[in-house]
């Protein structure tokens, strides 16, 4: 494969993956789906940046207490995500500014980006995976 | 008896509660569940519309899809009442039957 560099055991080429999550957590399956993505790719030593937009900067929300829907709370996976080494986190800021939120209100630190940055950001991956 | 209305998706990123608001009845209950819940908020832009249907329709929103999703009841707009699962089978009782805005 042209992607793959020859020799036994030589290098792969990596990716630049982007996962942009642009629905809210728990009412579908998207979000947790987004997550199982972003920690495979990960463990294949890629490039993995990952984008809330729309719905999806709810995700981040702090203070998710899931008990009384019976469904796991999995907010505090995007704070271990730095364990392994996906450091790039940005939020759209026209979303976070239509939903009122404002980045104290997200349980992990993030780069709030506008949507003509983001949009740059997007362009330049190898990858882009939307849920 | 009046008739429930459910819905159970975001009014940021559908029109279902939207319709839902057009197409009831001053009188009607109107119960937000799941990301619905999200329509509730004092801090959306959706919440406004949602304020004045309060007016003569009467809005419940279900606290432990709010507290999943990390809002408190202090945060839910003026006229609209928390229900619990509860509150949610009280609610279906009490109306005459159930309509969901899926």
């Amino acid at each position: 494969m042209s992607d793959t560099e020859a020799g036994e055991g030589g290098n792969r080429k990596v990716k630049r993956f982007m996962i942009v999550n642009r629905k809210a957590p728990y009412g579908t399956i998207y979000a947790l789906e987004a997550l199982e993505v972003v920690l495979i790719g990960a463990a294949f030593d890629q490039d993995v940046s990952l984008v809330f937009a729309d719905d999806g900067v709810y995700q981040l929300k702090k203070g998710q207490q899931t008990k009384g829907i019976g469904q796991k709370n999995f907010s505090p996976s995007y704070r271990a995500l730095g364990d392994y080494d996906i450091e790039k986190l940005y939020v759209e800021r026209e979303s976070l500014q239509a939903r009122g939120l404002a980045p104290a209100d997200l349980l992990v630190p993030v780069r709030v980006l506008g949507s003509a940055e983001l949009s740059v950001l997007m362009d330049e991956q190898d990858v882009v995976l939307s849920f | 008896m009046a008739v429930l209305h459910t819905t159970n998706k975001s009014p940021l990123q559908t029109r279902d509660l939207e319709s839902c608001l057009r197409l009831t009845r001053p009188g009607c209950g109107i119960l937000l569940l799941e990301d619905a819940v999200y329509g509730a908020l004092k801090s959306t832009e959706a919440g406004a519309r949602l304020a004045e249907a309060a007016k003569d329709r009467r809005i419940y929103v279900l606290g432990p899809d709010l507290a999943a999703r990390g809002f408190t009841p202090e945060e839910v707009i003026a006229g609209v009442e928390v229900v619990d699962y509860g509150g949610f089978v009280d609610l279906v009782a009490e109306h005459h039957h159930v309509q969901a805005w899926v």
